[in-house]
């Protein structure tokens, strides 16, 4: 289990935070990087290991936190045990839609815009359907009990984001390191080769993509939970298809850390754009656009690659040394 | 309920409505004919236009016809900088980042609008925007019938320009065989950048069209740009003919179904077409390159 123990000490680092501070703010600020960090680390299984962009993983957040409200809502389910099963919905969702579209052979541009459209569908579905409160939404009921998934102050939640979290970036280590993994980065990197070298390229893609909307959806069911509201533009609306790219793409695709590093980095910026302008519509959009862009022209692999690229830089410049020395 | 009298006038306002579909298509799918990319800042640089054709309006008094002239071009270099130095120099030739940097743009474009402009949805009164003309027994919205004809008009011009000039024949020759092309010394990032720039020349004169006779604030160009991504795929990626046809078959599909189940609903029909063509025929009907 060596490769997981990295993952333990950042996550431990982040659990010592509360020490230092209990703010709600700083809590707030936290909780919500780490929701966007499970929601990223979901889309970088698919996306970032195999190479498949999904445009829609809205599909899969709205279905964790509908899935989370209306268990509770309309069937009395537990909200923990509701939550279990939203991610499972989840699961279900990103199967049938994976196994539509990869059976199909939908990959690149397609697979970008039929993720879209699945969203799209389910979004304006939630808006018009009753069981979904339409228009107006679902409020959860105020019950501040442990046993219903609701707390008087937000250190239970931010350590249930950890955990989440800690959970999420185990699995995607244990997949990186298996024999799964493999293909999976093998049909990113070459499609027709690893087909030709005998990998079921659509099982793989449909398992990838399962396992992904079973994250994403689990940060639908905490979005649930902590806001105790939801509606179909939260629920299915593009932003959340953005944001889940968005953390991975910055801090590093197809790396273990980068969902996590890359939603401290667009929260961070989001944070400063609201205090330079005093909260003003879209402008932390238009930082993460242009940082998007930027990263793709200059950090093709994000933060992560550039950490990896300067250490790189640091290691010739002391072997060069090294190597100086020792001719003297 | 499928008496003509009701049947033949949503038939034709769904042809009307088709036509800036088609418009809107067709700026989508040259782009994809040639640079092999959907652009998915496309809905925002059609709202980016509606809002230049706002102000032009507000400010200088002119009328979103008149306005086309200047727009047009004005978009069609906006187009071939964006191309030429943002897209592609930042995507290194990668059709993924591609689809990155284009959605990078598109939130940037839009959020511009929103930070600069609020939410407020805008219109502008124009006296002839309720004029109607008769057609049989149905009466068109004025505007709407000058849609579709320059709708028509901008198809021919392009036709000609593809077929007969020289610019239009190197497009075609990327399209083709992009590395070719670059032999014969056709300079490929220029051409890359025109054919952008004619893509979005095209939302230019869709916003004018648009203008009299509907709303801008935002968002509002995202409503036409998933269908024209319907379009698109159903008439088959980077197949000019399919983006027309395309348009107005999906312009009175959208009517025909708003008529009969309501307006929302309307909206699904669309998105269930564009799911199932992606799913059973992606080369969708006419299957060509441009």
């Amino acid at each position: 289990m060596k490769g997981v123990s990295p993952i333990l000490v950042v996550i431990a680092l982040l659990a010592l935070v509360p020490i230092v501070t209990t703010s709600p703010v700083v809590l707030n600020f936290l909780v919500t990087t780490l929701m966007i960090a499970l929601v990223g680390q979901g889309w970088n299984l698919l996306g970032g290991y195999g190479g498949q962009y999904s445009f829609g993983h809205a599909a899969f957040f709205g279905t964790g936190a509908y899935a989370t409200a209306i268990l509770q809502l309309r069937y009395g389910v537990n909200a923990w045990l509701g939550f279990a099963a939203a991610i499972a919905a989840g699961a279900l969702v990103g199967a049938i839609i994976g196994a539509m579209s990869f059976r199909a052979g939908l990959k690149g541009s397609y697979f970008a815009l039929v993720t879209l459209a699945f969203a799209e569908v389910l979004r304006i579905v939630a808006s018009v359907a009753p069981v979904t409160g339409a228009g107006v939404g679902l409020l959860i009921k105020l019950d501040l009990r442990p046993e219903a998934f609701q707390f008087q102050s937000r250190l239970p939640f931010y350590f249930i984001a950890l955990a989440l979290v800690a959970a999420s970036l185990i699995v995607v280590r244990l997949i990186e390191d298996s024999r799964f993994g493999a293909y999976l980065v093998a049909v990113r990197e070459n499609e027709e080769a690893a087909k030709a070298l005998g990998v079921n390229v659509v099982v793989v893609k449909f398992t990838a993509m399962s396992v992904s909307a079973a994250i994403t959806a689990a940060g639908g069911g905490f979005y649930a939970q902590y806001f105790l509201f939801v509606d179909s533009g939260i629920a299915y609306g593009p932003w959340i298809s953005i944001e889940a790219l968005l953390a991975p793409i910055i801090g590093g695709a197809g790396t273990v850390f980068g969902p996590l590093l890359g939603a401290l980095v667009v929260k961070v910026l989001g944070e400063i754009a609201k205090l330079l302008t005093g909260d003003a519509p879209g402008l932390d959009l238009i930082i993460y656009g242009g940082v998007l862009i930027l990263v793709v022209a200059f950090a093709p692999r994000g933060i992560a690659g550039l950490i990896v690229s300067v250490r790189g830089v640091f290691q010739k410049a002391r072997d060069t040394a090294a190597l100086e020395r020792s001719r003297g | 309920m499928l008496s003509p009298v009701i049947l033949v006038p949503a038939l034709l306002n769904g042809l009307m409505t088709g036509a800036i579909y088609a418009l809107v298509a067709l700026g989508l799918t040259l782009i994809y004919g040639v640079l092999h990319i959907i652009n998915f800042a496309h809905g925002a640089l059609l709202t980016a236009a509606m809002f230049a054709a706002f102000f032009a309006h507000k400010l200088f008094g002119l009328d979103p016809y008149v306005a086309a002239a200047g727009l047009t071009p004005l978009f069609f270099f906006i187009g071939y900088g964006l191309q030429r130095y943002v897209i592609g120099p930042a995507a290194h030739g990668e059709d993924r980042n591609i689809l990155l940097v284009t959605l990078g743009l598109a939130v940037v474009i839009e959020n511009t609008l929103l930070y600069a402009f609020r939410a407020d949805t805008r219109t502008i009164n124009l006296p002839y925007a309720f004029e109607v003309v008769e057609f049989g027994n149905a009466f068109l919205a004025k505007p709407r019938v000058i849609a579709f004809g320059t709708m028509v008009g901008v198809a021919l011009v392009l036709w000609l320009l593809m077929r007969f000039t020289d610019t239009g024949k190197a497009i075609r020759a990327v399209a083709k065989e992009k590395l070719g092309a670059e032999l014969s010394g056709i300079d490929v990032a220029h051409i890359y950048a025109v054919t952008f720039g004619i893509g979005t020349a095209c939302l230019a004169i869709a916003a004018c069209l648009l203008l009299p006779t509907y709303y801008v604030n935002p968002h509002a160009g995202n409503a036409f740009v998933l269908v024209a991504f319907t379009v698109v795929v159903l008439g088959g990626m980077g197949s000019v003919m399919g983006a027309l046809l395309g348009g107005l078959f999906v312009g009175v599909v959208e009517s025909l179904s708003g008529l009969y189940l309501g307006e929302s609903l309307g909206q699904i029909g669309i998105f269930v077409m564009f799911i199932l063509v992606l799913l059973l025929r992606p080369s969708g009907m006419f299957g060509e390159r441009a």
